[in-house]
């Protein structure tokens, strides 16, 4: 009944082409953004924006970013903690070193860097792949580590290693209130969204997945590996290097090397195995299962202790939350080994027969 | 049918939830302070009794006085597992809450985060014995009070106390010491310091980072093996201390040429290690032990009361106390503001923050909290954030520290030069300015 698509005919191949061509979708997309930009700027409080939402919103956009590497393109990195540094550290220098610089370019200069970096540490996946290739992007994770901890020139001589941004502004708009950052967030991550969403719809993306599905196929019918490849690691770090300047300049304001470590890696590869490979869709719940998750469950454990009378110590939360967090994943996959997009997919499908199952 | 009910199950338990926080939200009259912690991770073994002493003192003025001139403290714990990140998302989560008096966020890095928000947020930040040395200066850092110490003092405590033990500073000269340090803002704080003190003195500094967490030293004291320092400084936390003083043994190298900071001179860092670790010294800020009354009524109206935080025998350890004095001025920092805002009064953060800039704690007034011989006296002002730069340096001798010297003080004529040009420069970063003298008053 919801998803039922009787009637709506195609008499265009640019209707027929659109990124949502069912017209339920094209509602609920827009009731989407002006959800998230109307109504939630107007219904939630300072907490929400800086803890919850535009932290959702950064890893929303990394985990697109990893996802198009790993998810369209096949090529496991365990090195996108190190192209958001790159993003990061980049986007610093440019933003202090040269005077009124915008944020704006300095974020998307500092994707570009990451770019850079990406492609440079994405020419092994031209000889290996697989599980070789992950550890071989391990390298730039511990490579990044060290560069920004050891050359001084990058954190402009900082004697602690820790560098900090402030007097944030977009065509002369401070972003220092959380909505402000939070509407600055969801901008970039819209019209980034929208491009990778296109992306992956077009000729690039298909490529991608061929080469994902069988690379010697894919070039046996013409698609070019290394092309193919390689494109795939710019456009994903210099998502995911946006998305690690976003981290550093809005959520955090001042940062150290430690902020962009391997756990990182492992976190946004987590977002998108569980929110689903290879679904755009699908990095914006991987992203939310693993930054609202953990929150959650420390606010909601006590809380539930709390109501049967039981005093749970920190520690013990935490450790709970650890096993709690292992064991969702663990049986996620188990249960959902395509990820919670399948899962949206399988409700929609269920949704186009309802209410008549057959 | 299951995963409905499963659903309603946890919309009702959620809505139970909510429920109970609204309604603890709705007291007034109570100070709150968050307690940023961690009880996880590789730096645990130190951070929990350090959280534990906390936690104890809060539980004991409430229980022995009634609170602070009657307004009743209350606190929340949050898990910061020494990271960056979980550290900012506790702040953002309790800096809201009624009658929050300040933080104390346990870790360099986070202080490092936070140095950016409090001054909108308007909460004072204390950062006793690390967090960010130039912070000292209060006319530049409004809202930053690193009290009784920060790594330059320490750094150059420990400097002056080889110079001492060598005979005179200029002893140094030609003389090599190394710094094993944790690769992160902690550890490389003391650097230009350090440097400072080298063009000074004309020793050598060696500089030997070791990667966080710390359990991975081999290359670092092969360096140590290579050159044979003639001393070795260690800026350790947690599992780092331990396993350098491992190394140490292995490698052979003198446990009494080793001089930790005060970060690095706990019984976590050298209970494992034991007669291995004899001879090795550290900075330290307190004393240990539970002789001073302070600890005594912990003792009796907390852990006697079955209240306690952590295992009795800890009470009184070093990190224990040190938990105990920070809480001690925090608390001190809102009777200071009660004094002057209203007594029995929830103080906001601005109020909290004129009490820090305030206290003055005599010897007099340190006996009468319980806190002789614990501690040195400490006063702070718009200027000095800090309050006293002194330090002890102590000695493991296998089964308990004893100390070695008397109380030495940083040379404020190298601090100062340093700490002015170093805040000067953050100004001048931040487009800020220094405040004037009618903002000191207000």
């Amino acid at each position: 009944m919801f998803y039922r698509e009787n009637g709506q005919f195609k008499t265009s191949y640019r209707a027929d082409q659109q990124v949502f061509p069912i017209l339920q979708d094209r509602i609920a997309v827009g009731l989407l953004l002006l959800v998230a930009f109307g109504a939630v700027p107007a219904l939630a409080g300072d907490y929400w924006f800086t803890n919850i939402l535009i932290p959702f919103l950064v890893f929303s956009l990394a985990a697109i970013g990893v996802n198009i590497l790993v998810g369209y393109c096949g090529q496991i990195s365990l090195g996108s903690g190190a192209f958001m540094a790159v993003g990061a550290y980049a986007a610093y220098n440019f933003y202090v070193r040269i005077d009124g610089m915008p944020m704006l370019l300095s974020l998307i200069l500092g994707g570009v860097c990451a770019m850079l970096f990406g492609i440079l540490f994405g020419l092994p996946s031209l000889r290996v792949k697989g599980l070789y290739l992950a550890v071989a992007t391990l390298a730039a994770q511990f490579f990044a580590d060290w560069m920004f901890l050891r050359i001084n020139w990058f954190t402009n001589n900082s004697s602690s290693g820790s560098v900090s941004v402030s007097h944030l502004q977009f065509f002369g708009m401070p972003i220092e209130s959380p909505l402000s950052k939070y509407l600055f967030c969801l901008g970039v991550l819209a019209v980034i969204a929208l491009m990778a969403k296109n992306l992956v719809r077009g000729a690039v993306g298909r490529e991608w997945m061929a080469i994902r599905d069988m690379d010697v196929a894919a070039a046996v019918i013409g698609i070019r590996p290394m092309y193919a490849k390689l494109t795939a690691f710019a456009v994903s770090s210099f998502i995911v290097g946006v998305a690690g300047g976003l981290w550093a300049f809005i959520y955090l304001g001042a940062w150290e090397p430690a902020a962009f470590s391997v756990d990182q890696s492992f976190k946004l590869l987590f977002m998108v195995i569980i929110g689903g490979m290879g679904s755009i869709m699908g990095s914006f719940f991987g992203a939310a299962f693993i930054v609202l998750l953990p929150i959650f469950l420390s606010q909601f454990l006590p809380a539930l202790s709390g109501l049967v009378g039981l005093e749970i110590s920190t520690a013990s939360v935490s450790h709970a939350e650890l096993m709690v967090f292992g064991a969702l994943i663990v049986w996620f996959l188990i249960v959902e080994p395509h990820g919670m997009a399948k899962l949206w997919a399988t409700g929609k499908q269920k949704l186009r027969l309802w209410p008549f199952p057959h | 049918m299951k995963l409905r009910h499963l659903m309603a199950a946890i919309a009702a338990v959620v809505a139970g939830a909510t429920l109970v926080s609204t309604q603890a939200l709705a007291q007034a009259k109570e100070q709150f302070f968050p307690l940023l912690s961690y009880r996880t991770g590789p730096y645990a073994p130190n951070g929990v009794p350090w959280a534990n002493g906390k936690q104890d003192y809060l539980k004991m003025i409430n229980a022995r006085d009634g609170g602070i001139n009657g307004v009743k403290i209350t606190f929340e714990e949050c898990e910061t597992g020494y990271a960056t990140d979980r550290g900012v998302e506790c702040y953002e989560r309790m800096k809201s809450k009624p009658g929050v008096a300040l933080f104390d966020p346990q870790a360099t890095g986070i202080t490092f985060a936070l140095t950016e928000k409090v001054p909108t947020d308007k909460v004072p930040l204390i950062t006793l014995g690390y967090g960010l040395s130039i912070a000292q200066d209060g006319q530049a850092f409004k809202w930053n009070f690193p009290l009784m110490g920060s790594y330059w003092t320490g750094a150059d405590i420990l400097i002056q106390y080889l110079g001492k033990k060598e005979g005179g500073l200029d002893k140094l000269k030609g003389k090599k010491i190394a710094l094993v340090y944790h690769d992160s803002p902690f550890g490389k704080e003391p650097i230009p310091l350090l440097q400072e003190r080298a063009k000074m003195h004309g020793f050598d500094l060696q500089l030997i980072p070791v990667t966080a967490p710390g359990v991975e030293q081999k290359s670092a004291w092969l360096q140590v093996r290579q050159s044979r320092p003639d001393f070795v400084l260690l800026w350790g936390w947690g599992v780092m201390n331990s396993t350098a003083l491992k190394e140490a043994q292995a490698t052979g190298y003198p446990r009494d040429k080793m001089y930790g900071v005060w970060w690095a001179g706990a019984e976590p860092d050298v209970k494992d290690v034991g007669e291995g670790a004899k001879g090795y010294n550290a900075l330290a800020l307190n004393t240990s032990g539970q002789q001073p009354k302070v600890i005594q009524d912990i003792l009796k109206y907390v852990h006697a009361k079955g209240q306690g935080t952590g295992p009795k025998d800890e009470v009184g350890q070093v990190l224990y106390t040190r938990g105990v004095i920070i809480q001690m001025l925090g608390v001190e920092a809102v009777r200071r503001a009660q004094e002057r805002f209203g007594k029995g009064k929830v103080m906001t953060g601005e109020q909290v923050r004129w009490g820090l800039e305030n206290l003055a704690l005599d010897a007099k007034r340190l006996e009468a909290l319980g806190f002789t011989g614990v501690m040195q006296p400490l006063s702070t002002s718009c200027a000095d954030h800090m309050g006293s730069t002194s330090a002890r340096v102590q000695t493991w001798d296998g089964s308990k520290w004893s100390f070695v010297s008397d109380f030495i003080a940083a040379d404020e004529q190298i601090l100062k030069p340093m700490i002015k040009a170093g805040a000067d420069k953050y100004l001048a970063d931040k487009k800020m300015t220094r405040r004037t003298g009618a903002d000191c008053q207000s």
